[in-house]
């Protein structure tokens, strides 16, 4: 029985990566069609950095990821405290509106914003990508400032105020250092989205935006190069490094806090 | 309830998060509606006339046969990928956190990391593996089986195992995060009590999962009806699905009012489907997102 | 009827019960009492089925039910936080075990009833865990165990979670309960006045072995070890030199305070090293020097009037505290004795007692 259980758990976790693999693996392959293993090489590689078209949409896309991150960790500490702190029948709305962008998928979020941009008149291009991107991103950050906020102690601030601070000062020395941490995972988090962001991306980028996302899917659909795949394999090897960054890194810090607890 | 704490003055932050929220959710929501109230231009655009013919067109019975068997065939791919994904992801997560032992932080770090991968990508690995010269067929063939020897690849089979992979994940990490949360000490009591194995799952642990099993279930289900990602690339673009047809009728066909009529019928479907989530859990006051 | 032969259990190297062996018998109330860490919830578990010994061996009613796991034995548990099933009645509750055993339904029913009348819960089956006060789950915990009519049941610190008078008021009800179903408990607590009140016999614990296993006179009067001693009720040392002279008298010599007589017991060694200990109520204070064998002198460095006693803390010559409890058998309209005063401290030979430094815990 036990053994049973571990060959099921194993096989899911080989399903679960076999894909990645594959593709990591075809990325060498020297054959440009099929999956018949015809000899090792790193010319899809060498091709895929001449290759202009995809460093643009490359930067573009870190472009709009950071501007987009930026403008998320602003609204979305505003929204994640406002959920929190307001009363009443502001407060509900509000937080029913945070959770709406996560709940709603994204072909209606993207499908709105089109919607919307149009009808407003603004040009489809980079910025109308990032502020679509805002829309969602501020919303995630907020869910985690407020979950943070909720759980921190609130006689931190009161004390504060008995000790004669200013309204000002005690947000930004007392609540806002608090909260940084949540602030920081969320914009990692509001980055990756970003980055990895297509269905939004397709309805709200117009023609002259090609994001990374957008360029692999023309990609996909149009002939499909093994430049492909040695770009998904880069960028899964890039996401590997920074999950594990991140995950070693949160463990640390939190063994770190217990340590000196 | 944790004190709420009047230390400083909320109102600058709620008013830029009402500018975010009326500007960037409630506008372009309620312009869709807006729109699907009116009458589509001769060149595609919006004539600012009103009609209910967008919604009446769903009545048609010409039409709405394709409509409703869209609606159906959505509602139906997104229901037995959760079902797949809770009947994977359940146990998958009971064994990560009762039998794991030391490895559970390695093996949820490692059930991590596709959620955090680019999606496209790894929905265009199943490309390359599902496709008629791809991966599984020659590792088929190197078994003696003739060559192309599966055909999945755009057919319903390949976006139901696009849908199972992409969203695996979800599930099981919002079942491990509630299965996590359960009292060893109530099992303990169980078996202390004269419980088995079996019984101690029927009776504590699966009923004790439930508010678990439906949050994941959302983060499954609802994602899955608006999917055309998945059922674009694996399913070889056909508008079998509602999200395909509604990039259809936005992107190609330019019909935006009918689009946003389906929209509306699809925000409404996913409403719904919160309400009975609501009332199921009656507001344990849990937040299920974060 | 249960048989504990040399047990003992470990995790990650760290050794949580040691060569335990331990004879609970038949409709006994048996406490084990002992500090934190000492084992005693471990002990309880590997009882329990919880746990499994990595040596030794546990008989109960004759049956070696050393591998047989937690479900399969007709031993029951009341746990430290109750661990009541949260999404069911109290009803379901108590009528798990029974269904387990598929118990016809009428049957369970009865049974409930009669288990919820035992702990005056009568009509509340119904009601949902969490509208429970404390003393209510506890007692819902308890017949949740009792209704399985086991050969063993078990309480781990059931009342620690509760306030003192629930406390005190829940201890006798157990007893009472325990008398009326005759069912053996083994009760583990870190409370001494519980397991004094409460048991037949008390097993003290300490640094995962049983140090004395006795009824609760013979651990508080006859302590065999310095920890038994300090543990259970307060005492008071003295190090000294356990010398025997030409007549055989056991005598301890103390530094600078002087010689003492007593009954050293086993540890008839000469020249051994170890502690003179004397209860506090064990002492006798007097305003003149006595005509006594053990006589010390001292003065009053504190006092807490207690109504039916006074605490004195006395300062001896050498600087050490001794605690004294007298007993106020007089009507005084005021105080005795006041701080400062010098008195002497006088007790009997057969009062005292002697622990060699090799059993110092």
């Amino acid at each position: 029985m036990k053994l049973l259980s571990r060959i099921g758990v194993a096989a899911i976790y080989i399903f679960l990566f076999l894909p990645m693999a594959v593709l990591v693996a075809l990325s060498f392959n020297s054959a440009p069609r099929g999956s018949a293993w015809k000899g090792f090489t790193f010319i899809w590689y060498s091709k895929l950095f001449q290759n202009d078209a995809i460093i643009e949409a490359l930067s573009r896309s870190l472009e709009i990821a950071l501007q987009a991150t930026a403008l998320s960790a602003v609204f979305g500490l505003c929204l994640g405290v406002a959920v929190v702190r307001t009363h009443g029948v502001q407060r509900q709305f509000l937080g029913k509106l945070a959770t709406l962008p996560i709940v709603l998928p994204e072909i209606v979020q993207g499908l709105s914003l089109l919607c919307f941009f149009v009808w407003l008149s603004l040009p489809l291009g980079e910025t109308s990508v990032v502020i679509a991107h805002t829309a969602f991103g501020t919303a995630y950050v907020a869910t985690l400032v407020r979950a943070r906020l909720v759980a921190m102690d609130p006689l931190l601030e009161e004390a504060a105020a008995d000790l004669g601070a200013k309204q000002s000062k005690i947000f930004f020395k007392i609540t806002l250092p608090q909260l940084w941490p949540a602030v920081i995972s969320g914009m990692l988090m509001v980055f990756t989205l970003s980055f990895d962001d297509f269905s939004v991306a397709f309805f709200t980028a117009g023609v002259g935006a090609t994001t990374l996302p957008l360029k692999i899917y023309s990609m996909l659909k149009f002939g499909v190069s093994p430049e492909v795949n040695a770009l998904s394999a880069l960028i899964l090897c890039t996401s590997l490094l920074l999950v594990t960054l991140a995950f070693w890194n949160q463990n640390h810090t939190w063994r770190k806090t217990v340590e000196e607890s | 309830m944790t004190r709420n704490p009047q230390t400083f003055r909320v109102a600058t932050f709620a008013s830029l998060a009402w500018l975010w929220a009326s500007f960037l959710v409630i506008a372009p929501l309620f312009y869709v509606i807006a729109i699907s109230f009116l009458k589509r231009g001769t060149y595609g655009g919006i004539e600012p006339v009103l009609t209910l013919e967008n919604y009446t067109r769903l009545a048609d019975p010409y039409l709405s046969g394709t409509i409703l068997m869209t609606l159906g065939r959505s509602v139906w791919l997104a229901f037995l990928s959760t079902v797949l994904c809770i009947l994977v992801g359940f146990p998958l997560a009971l064994f990560l956190v009762f039998k794991a032992g030391r490895a559970r932080n390695a093996l949820f770090f490692l059930l991590i990391i596709p959620f955090w991968t680019n999606f496209l990508i790894r929905t265009y690995a199943w490309v390359v593996i599902l496709s008629d010269n791809g991966w599984l067929n020659s590792v088929l063939e190197s078994f003696g089986l003739g060559p192309e020897f599966l055909h999945w690849l755009f057919t319903p089979k390949a976006v139901l195992i696009g849908m199972f992979y992409n969203y695996l994940p979800y599930m099981a990490m919002s079942l491990y995060v509630s299965v996590e949360k359960l009292d060893v000490h109530l099992l303990e009591a169980a078996a202390d009590l004269g419980a088995g194995p079996l019984k101690r799952f029927f009776k504590v642990t699966l009923p004790l999962s439930i508010p678990g099993l439906i949050a994941g279930s959302i983060m499954v289900f609802i994602p899955a009806l608006g999917e055309f990602v998945i059922p674009d690339i694996l399913g070889g673009g056909t508008s079998l699905f509602v999200g395909n047809l509604l990039a259809q009728e936005f992107l190609t066909v330019r019909n935006w009012p009918f689009g946003a009529a389906l929209s509306v019928i699809l925000i409404l479907m996913i409403g719904l489907c919160l309400y009975l989530f609501e009332k199921v859990t009656k507001g344990k006051g849990e937040d299920l997102i974060a | 009827m249960l048989e504990v032969t040399g047990v003992t259990k470990y995790f990650s190297g760290k050794t949580a019960v040691s060569n335990i062996d331990l004879k609970v018998a038949d409709g006994e109330f048996l406490s084990i009492l002992g500090p934190s860490g000492c084992g005693k919830t471990t002990l309880l578990r590997l009882i329990a089925g919880l746990e499994h010994p990595n040596s030794g061996k546990l008989h109960l009613n004759g049956h070696d039910i050393t591998h047989l796991s937690a479900h399969k034995r007709n031993v029951h548990t009341v746990f430290q936080r109750y661990a009541l099933f949260p999404h069911m009645t109290v009803f379901d509750n108590i009528a798990f075990g029974l269904r387990c055993k598929k118990m016809d339904e009428i049957e369970i029913k009865k049974k409930v009833c009669d288990g919820l009348e035992l702990a005056n819960l009568k009509g509340q089956g119904h009601r949902a865990i969490s509208t429970l006060s404390g003393g209510e789950q506890q007692r819902v915990a308890l017949i949740r165990a009792l209704v399985n009519t086991p050969s063993l049941l078990l309480l781990d610190e059931p009342l620690g979670a509760l306030d003192l008078k629930l406390r005190l008021q829940l201890q006798h009800e157990l007893v009472a309960i325990q008398k009326r179903v005759k069912t053996t408990f083994v009760f583990v607590t870190h409370d001494q006045q519980e397991a004094l009140n409460m048991s037949d016999r008390v097993a003290v614990m300490n640094n995962s072995v049983i140090e004395q296993l006795g009824t609760p006179n013979e651990i508080y009067e006859f302590p065999k070890t310095y920890f038994v001693a300090s543990f259970v009720g307060g005492i008071n040392r003295l190090d000294g030199k356990l010398r025997v002279d030409d007549a055989g008298r056991c005598i301890c010599d103390v530094e600078s305070l002087g010689s003492f007589f007593m009954e050293a017991g086993e540890s008839r060694t000469n020249g051994v090293q170890g502690g003179l200990c004397i209860r506090p109520e064990k002492l006798t204070i007097f305003s003149r020097r006595p005509s006594s064998d053990n006589v010390l002198e001292g003065v009053i460095k504190a006092q807490s009037y207690l109504g039916t006693h006074t605490q004195f803390e006395i300062c001896l010559k050498n600087g050490k505290i001794l605690n004294v409890f007298q007993q106020n058998t007089q009507k005084l309209a005021k105080k005795a004795y006041h701080v400062a005063d010098k008195i002497f401290l006088a007790w009997q030979t057969n009062q005292s007692h002697f622990f060699a430094d090799s059993s110092l815990s």
